[in-house]
């Protein structure tokens, strides 16, 4: 029996464990009672580890969940910081649109109620130099342009056409080293030359100190130049004082004073008496929009096919209504100017006024 | 004997008179046993935990493997039929509604024959290896399907082409496995 065990060893141990295991099945497929012992042994020892793992795997999973939300949430402020510098710089377009309205709506206005022939034209862009003070507008000889033609803005003068061509020109504005106009005080009546000194304050020249001039007086234009015409503002008084031989007037320019964006080119000038009060405020006061009225930017060239409600809005319907009795076309290039001294026709009903828009300037 | 050398066996076998002077069974230390506990548990552990989250790891039948590799590398019938068992009954505890000892024979069977063949084959050859672990795990699914409708009277279907395909599969992961386990000096 020892040397058939010892012989046959392996097939011996082979043998009792399968017999071994064949009578645990038969036990439990008899019995139908599960060897619970051996399941509680088992699932103790595999337990501990299994709850180490499954530890060590949630704090792993939460740690990088945890993480890339994190990713997430950074990527996501960036998104929402990209997107609020756009949209501030949407609202900041929008005021300047709000701005740019309010300014042409102050220009037609202005525009209408002043007795020279003018138009509006928008300020495109600079000429590179230093101290050079020249901008390029989108009006040129197609619009009735010429060289010497004073450029205005409803607050002062702001400049002259120095250039022109078709469609555009060059403005020499009144802060430039080269820009010469004449001047007049408003309460002394002195006399002088305005002079641009390459910065924001252009000086009046050629007043003898003798001559009496104060701080914060107005100057106005003097028609002297014979390009400006006469009362024009122009600016006030910042510092005074006596030189060698004349006076040294450094001057406010009021036609500047809101920035540049859109000018008025006098193409028929007619000369006015200096008031005798300094021009109050030169802004306007604008009533807010109608209820049910688009609250946009007004196109100062466009016709106004509304009701007429202020001054304004009759001198343009007057202009426009003039225009289309002498089939001119404003803004149409070699078209000129039509006749402002014409009898104006009968009114139009607001149903048949034309609202093609094609005029390229109001009156 | 000796006029069957190793130089007149085809490539992979070895004189079984020069194997069998390695009586490494007796050799077997405290630590091994140790360790090789904690492996098969770990294998263990990895069939019954990692699947759950990475499903298609359920292919992989690593306490199966572990039995291959240790039978095949203690060259110890005894060792590979207990350690067959152990880990097949293992297997059982911790599968429900199962009957405890299908895993354990099945097990027992693939401890005790891969250890008899390790005494022929020359077992640092990967593709050895490789074709011992693809047969070991077709004959170990193929002896469950033969005892699960033999003795528990079950209809399991047994897809040959599918469990070939699973075969290799935990073939070519047994041979990096097995690597891995050899530098472990546990075999």
């Amino acid at each position: 029996m020892d040397f058939f065990l010892n012989r046959y060893r392996s097939l011996t141990a082979l043998l009792l464990a399968i017999l071994a295991q064949l009578a645990l099945l038969s036990y439990q497929i008899k019995s139908n009672h599960e060897v619970r012992l051996i399941r509680v042994w088992a699932v103790t020892a595999i337990t501990p580890v299994a709850r180490l793992l499954e530890g060590g795997r949630g704090s792993t999973v939460h740690f990088f969940e945890d993480y890339f939300w994190l990713l997430g949430v950074r990527q996501q402020n960036r998104q929402l910081q990209s997107d609020l510098d756009r949209i501030k710089m949407e609202n900041q377009y929008l005021r300047a649109q709000l701005d740019t309205a309010d300014r042409g709506r102050e220009l037609a206005i202005f525009q209408a109620g002043s007795p020279s022939k003018t138009v509006a034209a928008r300020i495109i862009g600079n000429t590179n130099g230093v101290g050079n003070n020249v901008v390029i507008i989108d009006r040129g000889a197609a619009s009735g342009l010429q060289n010497g033609m004073a450029v205005i803005t409803p607050n002062g003068i702001a400049g002259k056409v120095i250039d022109v061509y078709p469609t555009a020109s060059y403005v020499r504005l009144i802060t430039d080293p080269s820009f010469a106009a004449g001047v007049v005080s408003q309460q002394h009546h002195v006399h002088g030359t305005l002079r641009g000194q390459g910065s924001s304050t252009p000086s009046v020249e050629y007043i003898q100190n003798e001559d009496p001039v104060d701080p914060g007086e107005w100057f106005y234009t003097s028609g002297d130049d014979l390009i400006f015409p006469k009362g024009l503002p122009v600016g006030t008084v910042s510092a005074v004082r006596n030189g060698k031989a004349r006076k040294e007037v450094a001057l406010t320019p009021s036609g500047l004073v809101n920035g540049l964006e859109v000018v008025l080119i006098v193409v028929d000038g007619v000369h006015q008496d200096i008031p005798p009060v300094a021009p109050s405020g030169q802004s306007v006061h604008l009533q807010p929009p109608a209820s049910g009225e688009p609250d946009g930017p007004i196109d100062t060239s466009s016709n106004a096919s509304g009701p007429l409600t202020t001054d304004a809005d009759r001198m343009i319907d007057q202009y426009r209504r003039l225009g289309e009795a002498q089939k001119h076309v404003f803004g149409e290039r070699g078209a000129g100017a039509p006749n402002f001294n014409a009898p104006v026709p009968d009114v139009i009903s607001p149903k048949d006024q034309p609202s093609d828009g094609k005029s390229g300037h109001g009156p | 004997m000796s006029d069957f050398s190793s130089r007149g066996l085809p490539t992979g076998f070895v004189d079984p008179s020069r194997q069998s002077r390695i009586p490494k069974a007796e050799r077997i230390t405290r630590s091994q046993v140790a360790a090789l506990a904690g492996i098969s548990l770990a294998a263990i552990l990895f069939q019954v935990y990692v699947p759950r989250f990475l499903t298609f790891l359920a292919y992989l039948e690593l306490p199966l493997l572990v039995t291959v590799y240790f039978s095949l590398m203690r060259r110890s019938p005894v060792t590979g039929i207990l350690l067959g068992a152990s880990i097949g009954l293992m297997q059982d505890a911790l599968t429900p509604h199962q009957p405890l000892g299908m895993f354990g024979i099945v097990k027992t069977l693939v401890g005790f024959f891969a250890a008899s063949f390790s005494q022929r084959f020359d077992l640092e050859n990967s593709a050895v290896r490789l074709i011992l672990s693809c047969f070991f795990f077709f004959f170990h699914q193929f002896f469950y399907w033969v005892l699960d409708r033999a003795l528990l009277g079950e209809t399991l279907s047994f897809a040959p082409g599918q469990t070939i395909v699973l075969a290799v599969l935990n073939a070519v992961v047994a041979v990096p496995l097995f690597r891995v386990l050899d530098r472990l000096h546990l075999g």
